[in-house]
Parts: C-alpha cells; sequence; structure tokens
C-alpha cells in the first residue's frame, strides 16, 4: 500500500461523498415547492458537496505527484460569493412578495429591503 | 511617517491577502511572483480605499481561527441534518420559519461575516437587514422551535464575533 494509493483512494471516497451531497442538493431543490425553501439547497451544495469534490482534486494532484494549490482559493472564493447571491434572492423574493411576509423587526422600522419610496 | 505608511498601506491585512492570492494563483512560488503580488496588493487596495474608509480596529487572529474551526465543523453536521430533512420530511411537514435576530455587533464587516455564516451553515439564510442596521433577518427550513435557532446563532456565532472584533 503506497501512498499515492491511499491518496487515490482518498479521492475516490471524497469524490462519492461529494457527489451524494450535490444530489441531496438538487432533490431539494426540485422537491420544495417555495423559493425561500428552494434556496436551502443551492447553500448545502455549495459548501460540502463543492468542498469534497475539491479534496478529491487535490488528493488526486498529490497522488499525481503534482501539488496543486488552486481548489484552496476556489473554496475560498465560493465561500465569498456563495452567501452574497443567496442574500440577493432571498431580497428578490422578499421584495417580490412571492414568500410569506416576514414578521418586523424588533429595533428598527422595517427592512431594508421594503424600505422603498411609495410611489414610484 | 504615520500618515504615509497609512496612505500607502490603507489595508495592510488585504495586502498580505492580495500578495497571497496571486502566489497561490500561480501554483509555485517564485521571488517575482511574491515581489508583483505585493506591488498588486499595494495598489489595489490604494486606489478603491475611497470605497471603504473604515478598517477594523483590530481582529484577533487567534479567536477567528478557533471561530473557522467550530463553523466548519457545524458545517459538516448541518450537512448531515438537512440531507435528513431534505431526504425523510415531505413538503405538508416542512415547517420553515422567519427568526429576527437582534445584533449587538455594530461594525459593516463583523455583520458580514455574521450574515456569510448563517448562509454557509445549512438549514438557515440570512436574508436581509433590518433599515438602521440593528435586527438580521433568517430563513430557516425546518425547526419546532425558531427561538431556540436564534439563541443558537447569538451564542455560539455572535458572542465569538463580538470577542474577535473587540
Amino acid at each position: 500500500m503506497t501512498l499515492s494509493m491511499l491518496a487515490t483512494l482518498g479521492a475516490a471516497l471524497s469524490l462519492l461523498i461529494g457527489s451524494g451531497f450535490v444530489i441531496v442538493g438538487v432533490i431539494g431543490l426540485l422537491k420544495f415547492n417555495d423559493p425561500m425553501t428552494r434556496l436551502h439547497a443551492p447553500t448545502k451544495v455549495g459548501t460540502l458537496g463543492i468542498g469534497m469534490l475539491l479534496l478529491a482534486s487535490i488528493l488526486n494532484a498529490m497522488a499525481a505527484g503534482d501539488p496543486s494549490m488552486h481548489e484552496l482559493l476556489i473554496m475560498a472564493f465560493l465561500f465569498v460569493t456563495a452567501p452574497v447571491s443567496a442574500n440577493f434572492i432571498a431580497k428578490v423574493s422578499i421584495h417580490k412578495r412571492t414568500c410569506e411576509a416576514p414578521p418586523k423587526p424588533l429595533k428598527d422600522g422595517t427592512w431594508s429591503t421594503l424600505d422603498a419610496p411609495k410611489d414610484e | 511617517m504615520a500618515r504615509a505608511y497609512r496612505w500607502l498601506f490603507p489595508h495592510p491585512f488585504l495586502t498580505l491577502l492580495l500578495a497571497a492570492v496571486w502566489v497561490m494563483l500561480q501554483n509555485q512560488i517564485s521571488a517575482g511572483m511574491v515581489v508583483f503580488g505585493l506591488i498588486l496588493g499595494t495598489i489595489i487596495p490604494q486606489i478603491t480605499s475611497v470605497w471603504w474608509p473604515d478598517r477594523p480596529k483590530s481582529i484577533r487572529l487567534g479567536k477567528m481561527f478557533s471561530y473557522v474551526i467550530v463553523v466548519l465543523w457545524d458545517i459538516i453536521v448541518a450537512n448531515l441534518q438537512v440531507a435528513w430533512i431534505v431526504l425523510s420530511v415531505p413538503n405538508a411537514r416542512l415547517k420553515p420559519a422567519w427568526i429576527v435576530v437582534p445584533l449587538e455587533l455594530k461594525q459593516p464587516e463583523a455583520i458580514t461575516v455574521l450574515a456569510g455564516t448563517i448562509t454557509l451553515t445549512p438549514g438557515t439564510v440570512s436574508a436581509d437587514l433590518s433599515n438602521e442596521g440593528h435586527s438580521l433577518l433568517v430563513h430557516v427550513l425546518h425547526t419546532d422551535d425558531p427561538d431556540a435557532v436564534r439563541d443558537d446563532i447569538k451564542n455560539r456565532y455572535e458572542r465569538r464575533l463580538l470577542e474577535i472584533f473587540a
């Protein structure tokens, strides 16, 4: 059992786990019937699913004797950008009133998405 | 001297981060690439500092590191929980809920990190901020007790962030 064989096995295992989470995310996206609950599925795929696939890529590059660091960067960029796009989709469904109306905030007047001039 | 330093490096941490990202993009370390990364890291913060005038006073890196570990662990646990919910709970019995999290954090950077953490941990998505920035609107996929989720967010993440961005 050499080290590169272990790395290949690890890569195969993380590919399996990663694609399992991606498939659950897709099932969630198809199954839920409300824009806000649907939003939960992609955030799951974006974290653990893609994370495991990238881990497989790192392990595979290691087994091939050509270590690569790009995957860590992809992970970092995904972690920074995924919440922003999720936030925008949520804001759109609040703004278009396609979801259940959110409760009032505790201290301030209203949510910033709903805080728009009336006559426009 | 101090003013010249502040003019040259408005965000010293961002300078180092940009240099590190540049070197990682090359996928190999060479002196020329480090120097070029540092040049980029000096120019980019300077020309974008107009849109980013303030910087966090101090960040405790040790606490930040343990926060990252806690969040990564929570992402794994919550992923398994949400996968179970997706596969086992039918739509009719799903109990999504809005929760309102009152914020003690004041700095925009800290609130951004908290909102990002909430979205990254599956099962919760941060949807909106109140118009004066004192509450955060969070959507939960499936919960029996919305108040417990809110207390969890406050105790687990916000308390740590208050210490990090002290």
